[in-house]
């Protein structure tokens, strides 16, 4: 045992996709330390993958908190030739009486209150060029003054307060938050959606994996062993399931289940009871080799049990083989699963995210259209590499079981 | 095998396992393949019988009717008087005490997952031995591996492939003294090993029989070998036994001209039959 677990990781290929698949098994559980939980709304709709502040706790709005202006006021910031001009331009085309206009004057609050309220640069107004853009120097000169004086930032006892000529560190931002893969359609973050669904897929295709390896395993070695009668019917069986595509099956099966029955366990048994035929039909024809072998025969002369010699003459010896066939059902059986999601016949479930269900989402919201790549890219890269480690590994066992494969 | 083995007659013993028309056909209509054609043959107590002929003649197929491991097309077996009955899993439980067999690859016989042991436990437990203390069980199993010159506190708790391919073959005739069966069948045992094996092998069989009286079926396509060891043969091709008798008569006076090729197609053979010679010469 301890020799044939050296050979195995002996071989490169096994390593590589070992380590790979062990990669993509770390990352499934980093839902655990992820601050938010899979299918938490985060923001709203698609965000590129980045670093943001939430607007809540961070900077108070702009309109609501307008006790900004230093010491100076607004006399300090703009000539009074300027703040003629602007009330000149408040009464002309902003369409408001000349005695309110003075009566702002007065107090600064009040006239940059007003002017934020009226005055745009969308507005349209019959002026000159050199107007306009000296007006929209103006309120940008304002916009800047009532943004960056004073503002509050953090929550509670940890708020500071920054002036007009002072930065802002972005560590003493306490509710930034970092999205590595943005968000989805949901506003979901896309990192920890996405490890889970992994964790999920693998569990699917394992469970997938497990149930048609366990249906071909004993179909195959019924009917390799016993023969004649059971034999034929099985093998009739296995080739009718065979010649019948076996998607076309997994489509009406998952079809005609409701979308409320459609549960992730439910999905991997649909997977499962279809595709077992190559494990039975490989299985059975390693049987039928081993089925005349001298120490089968030995075995039935000491009287053993078909049963126990099934169990103990002939399972050891295709053992291997079933590992390796277990390997690539789990890896099929996560591709199965996302090409059924992908039809929009996986699991129907709002709590579980699987990596199929990821694509469909983001091919239902365009997000390749939109080029909202971190929707899907790495939901493809991760069913890639999960599926390219499954290989890796079976083609690595394949070396160390099969010595005419060995270099 | 330098001393000579005094041949007691064995030949006129009480029957202990007889073929009327066996016959096995393979396959159906017009693909069908007559492996074994109507075969008829009469085993005594004691008698060690040789079945002679080339590779596909059926001799390993006559051998698994014989153990019944393959049933038969047509035709009956009669062991010890009685038609056989194999018709259900005690029955043949109950045949297997009676006839055991050992198989031509040593290295193929073992299951290479299971320990040495139990190849020879399970012989105890099918003795009825089941509920024998350990220790009790160990003993046996060291007289058994003692008759075939091997030692049992050196091959417990090993597997078989840490094992030569004579001491496994001599293992094999171990498991046979356990469970002294009625009848032995042994297809071609010393074809895998070396001649020197061969020689011990063939000498641990006679021992056998002649301790417990047990009737050998030795199939084998080495006709001197055969002659050297058997007092009776039986020559078969393509599935017919085309003669038979004691086997002084038969080679020394062949018949059929299959018989008479065989006899020819052994090396070095001389136009008087040299007994001398036939250890030395079939070294294939």
């Amino acid at each position: 045992m301890k020799q044939i677990l050296r050979n195995i990781f002996h071989s490169p290929r096994f390593v590589v996709g070992f380590v790979i698949f062990c990669i993509v098994l770390l990352l499934s559980f980093y839902p655990m330390v992820s601050i938010f939980t899979p299918m938490e709304i985060v923001g709203s709709g698609f965000h590129a993958p980045g670093t943001y502040v939430n607007i809540k706790s961070t900077i108070q709005s702009r309109s609501e908190e307008l006790k900004y202006v230093g010491a100076a006021g607004l006399s300090n910031q703009f000539t009074a030739e300027e703040l003629g001009k602007m009330q000149e331009w408040l009464v002309k085309y902003g369409g408001i009486d000349q005695a309110v206009v003075d009566e702002a004057a007065e107090n600064d609050n009040a006239f940059l209150e007003l002017w934020l309220s009226t005055y745009s640069d969308d507005v349209q107004y019959k002026a000159t060029q050199a107007y306009k853009r000296e007006m929209q120097k103006y309120n940008k000169q304002i916009l800047r003054i009532t943004a960056t004086d004073s503002l509050e930032i953090g929550e509670g006892d940890s708020t500071i307060t920054v002036k007009s000529n002072q930065f802002v560190n972005v560590k003493n931002i306490s509710n930034r938050v970092t999205l590595p893969l943005g968000t989805d359609n949901f506003g979901a973050d896309v990192l920890t959606k996405l490890t889970s669904a992994i964790g999920v897929s693998l569990k699917m295709g394992v469970m997938a994996g497990a149930i048609a390896t366990a249906i071909g395993l004993t179909i195959g070695l019924l009917a390799g062993f016993l023969g004649g009668w059971v034999d034929n019917t099985l093998t009739f069986f296995t080739n009718l399931f065979t010649v019948i595509p076996s998607f076309v099956i997994l489509v009406l099966i998952a079809n005609s289940i409701s979308q409320a029955g459609r549960s992730p366990a439910m999905v991997s048994l649909i997977i499962g009871i279809t595709a077992w035929p190559w494990t039975a039909r490989s299985v059975r024809s390693q049987v039928i080799s081993l089925r005349n072998r001298d120490h089968v025969n030995l075995s039935k002369l000491s009287g053993h049990s078909t049963a126990r010699i099934i169990v103990q003459d002939v399972l050891p010896y295709i053992l291997s083989y079933v590992i390796m066939a277990l390997i690539l059902q789990i890896g099929s059986g996560i591709l199965g699963e996302a090409q059924l999601s992908m039809l929009g016949l996986g699991p129907s479930t709002t709590t579980t995210a699987t990596l199929g269900l990821m694509m469909n989402w983001a091919n239902t919201f365009s997000a390749a259209q939109n080029g909202q790549w971190w929707a899907f890219v790495p939901v493809v890269l991760a069913i890639t590499l999960i599926s390219y480690s499954m290989n890796l590994m079976n083609t690595g066992l394949d070396q160390v079981f099969n010595p005419q494969l060995r270099d | 095998m330098s001393e000579v083995r005094e041949r007691k007659d064995y030949t006129n013993g009480p029957l202990c396992l007889s073929g009327r028309g066996v016959t096995r056909i393979f396959g159906h209509g017009e693909k069908a393949n007559v492996a074994v054609d109507h075969v008829d043959f009469d085993f005594h107590e004691g008698e060690f019988v040789s079945i002679v002929g080339e590779s596909g003649s059926g001799k390993t197929t006559l051998s698994k009717m014989l153990l019944g491991l393959l049933p038969i097309s047509e035709g009956e077996i009669l062991f010890q008087g009685k038609v056989r009955d194999i018709s259900t899993r005690a029955k043949k439980a109950e045949y297997w005490k009676g006839i055991q067999a050992i198989f031509q690859d040593p290295f193929a016989s073992y299951n290479i997952f299971h320990k040495i042991d139990s190849v020879l436990l399970d012989c105890i437990n099918m003795r009825g031995g089941k509920n024998l203390p350990y220790e009790k069980k160990v003993e046996m199993m060291t007289e058994a591996c003692s008759f075939v010159n091997l030692k049992f506190a050196e091959l417990t708790n090993k597997y078989p492939f840490e094992l030569s391919g004579g001491q496994m073959q001599r293992l094999m005739i171990a498991r046979i003294f356990l469970l002294k069966p009625k009848i032995l069948l042994a297809d071609e045992p010393t074809s895998m090993v070396d001649a020197c094996s061969r020689a011990t092998i063939l000498d641990m069989l006679l021992n056998l029989r002649d301790e417990i009286g047990m009737t050998i079926i030795f199939i084998t396509h080495d006709i001197g070998l055969a002659y050297y060891i058997s007092d009776t043969v039986y020559i078969m091709e393509h599935g017919k036994f085309v003669e038979y008798g004691k086997a002084d008569e038969v080679i020394l006076n062949p018949k059929a001209p299959y018989t008479k090729r065989l006899i020819s197609d052994v090396p070095k053979i001389h136009e008087e039959w040299d007994l001398s010679t036939v250890e030395l010469t079939d070294d294939y």
